[in-house]
């Protein structure tokens, strides 16, 4: 409806009687052509398109990896934490007997799957071979090394674990008992500190990856800055001339979010043969993981919303700033 | 229905392109826009047209101020006033048809009834032939009939052509007008710029005439006892 001549209908849509169903119908295949018709300028303008596609696409990689990274330390970590083990120290001058039936008690107790007593003979024996201290031992007037039952929990959950030592810790020929999971409480905090660097470079990069979108934008609004003007001397809202600028947002989201899924997974593959060949020497049953579904998905969503609002921002500035000169 | 109160240009500089210019024209009527190279003509239209603004004065089109109208609602006043550029402004990289099917394009018209009114746009041209061309292998004139066939393809009630005859030679020109005229006949209301004072002094049209800015003549153009 016009707003200068009452009655004037100059609308394609009303002009004709259009049911509710077909003019949806015909909303949707709009938007497919006017896709489509985008994806084909980028096709017109490789170079440009190539360029912003690839620092998109590595940009991504960088923090998909490093998101990899965070989640196979974590599974180690995890399988680390099955693996304690719980060493109980025997008080000085306590006879062989008295740790032998300490031995008996704890190797039927419940939760103790297995005990192993290193006696302090043993213990100096491996001492002076690890340590390359030798003979300068044997100057020892009596062994200084204590007596210790190795104690492996049935549930090797760190928390159960800690419970069981405390308790253990109060038999009475024990001195103190020790439980080493320092090192995975330290291996946790490096891996939350990954993470929150993961964080801090993925916002960065991603910010610099909405300035480059932006800036293609503005580039590709400025070399059709003719064609805007004739659009806006016949009518055309900033509405109307952004839309296919969002739609190549949008396909340099997809096409980047696309490369950087096909960069890791190059990756993975390559990185797998050497992991394979590392953790067979561990007999460890370390598999290396890759992207799941949902990790795709949300990393194409990611590249999407980059692209679109990399390009919304730029389309925001520079269309409405665009004023015809005259006739 | 268009009237210009007053109205006054004058641009960056304090170059004054318009000054204190007052005329109406009715619905339905047809009248040229003369004067000198510089006088102001383009001006004049683009005050219509709401590419520029009066420094003083309204302008004023079915008794709604021009002034009034915000930035978000330009489009949509473009959308009722077919121009016709001096320098044609095609898009030179799409074809003739996707050239005249834009303003179409822009209210939502698709399919069939948007190919029918714009073969019908350039038929009136005569440039039927040359739909699936691009503007670069037209002539000049052929261009400037593409453009024509642009403003006239949503039959918007209101016409501004500025120089629209001049790439054409007489006959075409002649062709143009009659084009114009016909236009006119079915009530829409057409102002023409141009230099062609023969053409203009032959087709008996009230004609506005400016210099320097100011209006000097405003009825039937005497060219012999008047020249320019
Ligand atoms: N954007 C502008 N900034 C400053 N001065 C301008 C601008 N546009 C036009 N002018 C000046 O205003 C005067 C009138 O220009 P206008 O384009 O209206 O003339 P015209 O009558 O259309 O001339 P022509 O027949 O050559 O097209 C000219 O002297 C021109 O220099
Ligand atoms: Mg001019």
């Amino acid at each position: 409806m016009s707003i200068l001549f009452s009655g004037r209908v100059s609308s394609g849509a009303t002009t004709r009687k259009v049911g509710v169903g077909r003019r949806f119908f015909m909303f949707w295949v709009n938007h497919v052509r006017q896709a489509l018709f985008s994806l084909g300028e980028l096709w017109r303008t490789p170079s440009a398109s190539i360029l912003t596609i690839g620092v998109l696409g590595v940009s991504l990689t960088l923090p998909a990896t490093l998101h990899l990274l965070v989640k196979n330390v974590q599974q180690v970590s995890d399988s680390f934490t099955q693996a304690a083990e719980i060493s109980l120290f025997i008080r000085e001058g306590v006879s062989d007997t008295q740790i032998s039936s300490l031995h008996k008690i704890l190797q039927a107790d419940q939760d103790i799957a297995r005990v192993t007593h290193i006696s302090k003979q043993q213990a100096l024996a491996e001492f002076a071979q690890v340590s390359g201290f030798g003979s300068a031992l044997n100057y020892l007037t009596d062994n200084p090394l204590p007596d210790v039952l190795l104690i492996l929990p049935k549930n090797t959950s760190a928390d159960s674990a800690r419970q069981l030592m405390a308790r253990l810790s109060k038999e009475r020929i024990v001195e103190f008992g020790k439980l080493d999971i320092d090192w995975l409480t330290r291996l946790d905090a490096i891996v939350s500190l990954l993470r929150q660097a993961v964080l801090i470079i993925a916002v960065l990069l991603l910010g610099a990856v909405l300035l480059i979108i932006g800036n293609t934008i503005r580039l590709s609004i400025m070399s059709k800055k003719d064609e805007i003007e004739v659009m806006k001397l016949v009518g055309a809202t900033d509405a109307f001339i952004q839309r296919p600028f969002l739609y190549s947002g949008i396909w340099y989201g997809v096409f980047g979010g696309l490369l950087a899924f096909l960069i890791v997974e190059t990756m993975l593959w390559w990185l797998q043969g050497a992991i394979v060949s590392v953790t067979s020497l561990y007999e460890s049953e370390f598999h290396l993981m890759a992207l799941s579904m949902a990790e795709f998905l949300s990393l194409m969503l990611l590249a999407i919303l980059l692209g679109l609002s990399g390009s919304y921002l730029s389309v925001r500035r520079h269309i409405s700033a665009i004023e015809p000169t005259g006739p | 229905m268009l009237e210009f109160d007053q109205v006054s240009k004058s641009y960056a500089g304090g170059f004054v392109a318009l000054d204190r210019v007052s005329f109406k024209l009715e619905k339905g009527e047809m009248a040229f826009l003369t004067g000198h190279s510089g006088a102001g003509k383009s001006t004049l239209l683009k005050l219509i047209s709401l590419i520029e603004r009066p420094s003083v004065g309204r302008v004023l089109i079915n008794d709604v101020d021009l002034s009034r109208i915000r930035r978000p609602l330009i489009p949509y006043v473009r959308r009722d006033i077919g121009i016709i550029f001096q320098n044609h402004r095609l898009l030179m990289n799409h074809t003739v048809f996707d050239n005249v099917a834009l303003p179409l394009v822009i209210e939502g018209f698709s399919g069939k009834d948007m190919v029918k009114r714009v073969h019908a746009a350039l038929d009136k041209v005569g440039l039927l032939d040359k739909v699936r061309c691009l503007p670069q292998t037209l002539s000049g004139g052929e261009q400037q009939r593409v453009g024509i066939a642009r403003a006239v393809v949503n039959k918007p009630p209101l016409l501004l052509a500025d120089e629209p005859t001049g790439n054409l030679d007489p006959d075409l020109s002649k062709d143009i007008m009659r084009v114009f005229e016909a236009f006119n006949q079915v009530g829409v209301s057409v102002l023409v710029a141009t230099h062609d004072l023969g053409l203009v002094a032959r087709m008996k049209y009230r004609t506005l005439t400016l210099k320097q800015g100011k209006m000097i003549n405003d009825g039937l153009l005497q060219y012999q006892e008047d020249p320019l």
